[in-house]
């Protein structure tokens, strides 16, 4: 770590466990659980809020002395929208297909609340430099959720991650499914989506005590 | 009819928070009191019924390809749609502030019940989801887009009524430690999801189908009453009992 302090270095790590931005600080949910029937769709959300985090974060920082307080939602909104737009052309042009399954979720990063929320709490008041590391930060804590939630649920509803079979054929009987098993097709379902998050959460409180709840 | 069908599938089928999962954030927020969870819900209607309207006039005359061609044929051929999140956006954005001055000269008493969640509901993407599905699944007439918006509202109202009802009677419960709060929330509300996933057969099938099956069921039925009725009239009986549920279960 040459390059960063360890206090910069905190604003990336701590993000990513115990202040984590879905399982503690509750934000950007939506998008965590529609989207995370399959792990390609989740690697790309989580890539996307990335860029439109921490560019954002540092556009919001540099201008943070400008924008008049009464209509800074505005701005924001307005700044967020401008990346948003930006992340759904470049998806249209060299990914359609995954465009597609992703559909009104793209243009749902400009209300993810982790974003409003990270603008309003981290990089109205600090530099760029630091507002940057915020916003990467955050957004990898997201974006790790969304991974594990995408890769169980790929793997235990359809048997695949990233489209690739990995635990045999389900037609020909091959792999696991030799001995009798069978895809849990419910974990497609979006219901399942909340039931592992909920575990998600269930397990780390219950490695870190000091976050339990009253 | 076809508002009636667009009305209940937007409440139940498609509902806001159970089948899409958004307006997470304030549906998990702000659902600790049932009071105020009823406010933000009402909120939530009351600018989902106004902006999913606006944004589908914006959508039809400002947005979709060729959409320009009322100024003259020279703009049929512009394609504006790259530009709607920012114009949902703002028209959500300018909206809430819109409505927030009209309650607050008109109805003080509930401003200052709605007063602190209308600001939130700028940044609940149920509103901004809202307006993208009514653009996405091609709603057709005005009318439709109002009954849209009203139904979708009237679903996030039901689900963080519900889930606001349930977390205050869970404070009685024994939940294990590291779940309570958030975990059990999570849980629950994907239970919640399943029992919602019931409705999802409720409008699916057309009209057309649904009489073609009752009547292949009907006919059945009728055959093997005519071989009964030889036998006995007992049989008869129970068999149209067996009919009737037959019919009842379709």
């Amino acid at each position: 770590m040459g390059l960063l302090s360890k206090k910069d270095a905190n604003l990336i790590l701590d993000p990513l466990a115990d202040n984590n931005p879905i399982t503690i600080q509750v934000l950007g949910i939506c998008s965590a659980l529609a989207i995370t029937a399959e792990l390609k769709a989740s690697l790309v959300m989580a890539i996307s809020v990335i860029f439109v985090l921490g560019l954002g974060n540092v556009v919001i920082s540099l201008m943070r002395n400008i924008i008049p307080s009464k209509i800074r939602i505005i701005v924001q909104l307005i700044v967020v929208a401008t990346l948003v737009i930006i992340v759904d052309l470049v998806l249209k042009a060299f990914a359609y297909e995954l465009s597609k399954t992703l559909s009104v979720f793209v243009g749902l990063i400009i209300t993810n609340c982790i974003i409003m929320g990270r603008f309003e709490a981290f990089a109205l008041g600090n530099g760029p430099w630091k507002s940057f590391l915020d916003g990467i930060g955050n957004a990898l804590g997201y974006g790790v959720i969304l991974i594990i939630v995408g890769f169980f649920r790929e793997l235990l509803g359809s048997g695949t991650l990233f489209g690739i079979p990995v635990l045999g054929d389900p037609i020909a009987k091959t792999g696991l499914y030799s001995i009798g098993y069978e895809n849990n097709g419910f974990m497609i379902m979006p219901p399942m989506a909340l039931i592992v998050v909920g575990i998600i959460i269930w397990v780390q409180r219950s490695r870190n005590k000091a976050l339990i709840e009253d | 009819m076809e508002h009636i069908e667009l009305f209940f599938k937007s409440i139940f089928i498609d509902n806001m928070v159970f089948s899409v999962f958004l307006g997470m954030c304030s549906y998990l927020a702000v659902s600790k009191k049932v009071a105020t969870a009823v406010g933000l819900g009402a909120a939530v209607i009351f600018v989902l019924a106004i902006t999913v309207p606006l944004n589908w006039l914006l959508d039809q005359y400002l947005l979709q390809p060729g959409a320009l061609v009322w100024l003259g044929t020279e703009y049929a051929d512009y394609d504006l749609s790259f530009l709607s999140f920012i114009m949902f956006i703002a028209t959500i954005a300018t909206m809430v502030q819109l409505v927030e001055i009209i309650v607050e000269k008109f109805s003080p008493s509930l401003y200052n019940s709605l007063g602190i969640f209308l600001p939130l509901i700028a940044v609940n993407c149920a509103i901004l989801g809202g307006s993208l599905f009514m653009q996405s699944r091609e709603i057709a007439t005005l009318g439709l887009a109002t009954t849209y918006g009203i139904g979708s509202g009237i679903g996030w109202f039901l689900a963080i009524l519900a889930i606001a009802a349930i977390r205050e009677k869970i404070r009685y419960s024994n939940v294990p430690a590291p779940l309570r709060g958030l975990g059990i929330t999570f849980i629950i509300t994907g239970l919640m999801a399943i029992g919602f996933m019931s409705f999802g057969g409720m409008l699916t099938g057309g009209d057309e189908e649904v009489v073609v099956e009752v009547e292949t069921a009907e006919v059945k039925p009728v055959i093997e009453q005519e071989e009964i009725k030889t036998e006995a009239e007992v049989a008869e009986g129970s068999q149209s009992i067996a009919d009737n549920t037959i019919k009842v279960i379709e």
